[in-house]
């Protein structure tokens, strides 16, 4: 969490520095891009049409960006190593058999919506929409994220070029490196969101001790 | 809470003994092999050196991709240097023909070259892209002569360990480790694109690193010099760039 809070605020400012994103290999302030955030950037090179230039933060931000990125990676691979020898996964993210259609995630869509309390099984384990974000948040948006990531060093493509090239290119990398990371976000504001109304204290310990304090023990 | 076992926790303390002397096993190879960078004494010291340390071995000897000629960029980006000082100028006026580069340091035989003396030495061409750390990058063919040409021609000695240069501008200076120093495609620049290197790109001379970000080619060269040891160059750190808070090892 404090990792991915720090490469969060310290990707935005790198960011700042070029706020301009391209499509294919390359691209620079002299040739057009693909978008622009409309934010004054922290270099005068880039014509962003303000006449500002934001502070430049990207020295402490670069060497926390890459120290943050190893923190969480290696917590990662512990808790995907851990997470596969207990069978974590298998039995608490993917979802039953049963619930793997469209249908059962639409019901507990129309549950949030309706604001119905939990079932008891629910308390206990997470729903088909929780294991399917939770999934495609282990499985599919971090190794994304390191992908692309990892395609933006240049040392690191000399030897991998194809880390690179299957992304269409440096500035294709980048740009899709910021979408993740976008994606990534909104599922913590969701995530984060839904902790706060189902009852912070409740469920962070839940997190933490791996018990939940039923509803019967607390009425 | 439950009971820990006796077993557990002798488990647990074993983990940890052998975790620590991993540490420091780890520590005392990695200084052996020339895998911590000179920049590792901040907070970001372990990220600096995991990155460097994990790339030293994964990329010893790759080569930067190299794009065909159609994928030269039509606008590439000259990215702003300060306004340059009186030396600079005076060379300029007289279009670089006293333009000197000393090599000096750890070697056999230490020298003074000329841009013509340079240019005796075997020509070579890449098309290589130029990346920013700020994001931006294009792509342009370089044409120089390998750095290691230079070196090995004037016997750079076997205890040296990096190779630090500078530009004519003050406090605009950098340093290589020997596995980017001999790499093939790290060059002497004098031509881009099929002409003389402009100014405004680092003519009448740049050390191109084509594995690390833009900032480790500094422009104007005037002084290569080879040592075993950083600590004696600015602060210690390496390079100009982190007295300035920005990474030695710009491969990421």
């Amino acid at each position: 969490m404090i990792s991915f809070l720090a490469l969060l605020t310290t990707g935005v400012e790198i960011v700042i520095s070029h706020p301009r994103f391209y499509w294919g290999e390359t691209g620079n302030s002299g040739t057009a891009p693909l978008f622009k955030i409309p934010i004054p950037s922290s270099r005068d090179t880039v014509p962003t049409g303000y006449n500002y230039v934001m502070p430049d933060q990207n020295g402490w931000s670069r060497y926390l960006h890459f120290e943050a990125a190893w923190v969480l990676v290696l917590t990662g691979f512990v808790y995907v190593v851990a997470g596969l020898c207990t069978a974590h996964f298998r039995r608490n993210l993917l979802p039953p058999p049963a619930e793997r259609k469209w249908r059962a995630l639409l019901e507990v869509f129309k549950n949030y919506l309706r604001r119905a309390p939990p079932n008891a099984a629910e308390s206990h384990s997470y729903n088909v929409v929780q294991r399917t974000a939770y999934l495609s948040v282990i499985f599919v948006l971090f190794p994304l994220v390191i992908w692309t990531g990892l395609a933006l060093s240049p040392a690191f493509d000399s030897a991998v070029p194809a880390a690179v090239n299957l992304l269409g290119g440096r500035q294709s990398a980048r740009t899709l490196h910021f979408f993740i990371s976008g994606f990534l976000v909104a599922f913590l504001v969701v995530h984060i969101t839904m902790i706060v109304l189902a009852g912070f204290w409740q469920r962070v310990t839940a997190m933490i001790t791996g018990r939940v304090a039923t509803h019967l023990e607390r009425t | 809470m439950s009971n820990i076992s006796r077993r557990k926790l002798i488990t647990t303390g074993l983990v940890a003994t052998a975790g620590v002397a991993g540490l420091a096993t780890a520590s005392r190879l990695a200084l052996n092999y020339g895998l911590i960078p000179p920049d590792s004494g901040s907070l970001y010291g372990p990220g600096e050196t995991l990155t460097y340390a994990a790339q030293r071995l994964l990329t010893r000897h790759s080569l930067a991709r190299e794009f065909p000629r159609s994928m030269i960029s039509k606008v590439p980006f000259a990215n702003e240097t300060a306004p340059p000082n009186e030396a600079f100028k005076r060379h300029q006026a007289a279009g670089f023909s006293d333009w000197r580069l000393t090599v000096d340091g750890m070697v056999a035989r230490p020298a003074s070259l000329s841009l013509s003396d340079l240019k005796t030495f075997p020509v070579h061409n890449q098309i290589t892209e130029v990346v920013c750390e700020e994001g931006w990058s294009y792509i342009a063919e370089w044409i120089g002569t390998p750095l290691v040409n230079v070196l090995n021609a004037i016997g750079v000695l076997p205890q040296a360990r990096y190779i630090v240069y500078f530009s004519i501008e003050p406090d605009w200076w950098e340093s290589i480790d020997m596995a980017d120093a001999l790499h093939p495609q790290t060059f002497l620049t004098m031509g881009m694109n099929d002409g003389d290197l402009p100014v405004s790109f680092g003519g009448p001379l740049r050390l191109r690193v084509p594995r690390q970000l833009g900032y480790k080619s500094v422009k104007y060269i005037t002084r290569i010099t080879a040592t075993d040891s950083l600590k004696r160059f600015g602060k210690g750190l390496g390079s100009a760039s982190p007295e300035a808070g920005y990474a030695w090892y710009a491969g990421i």
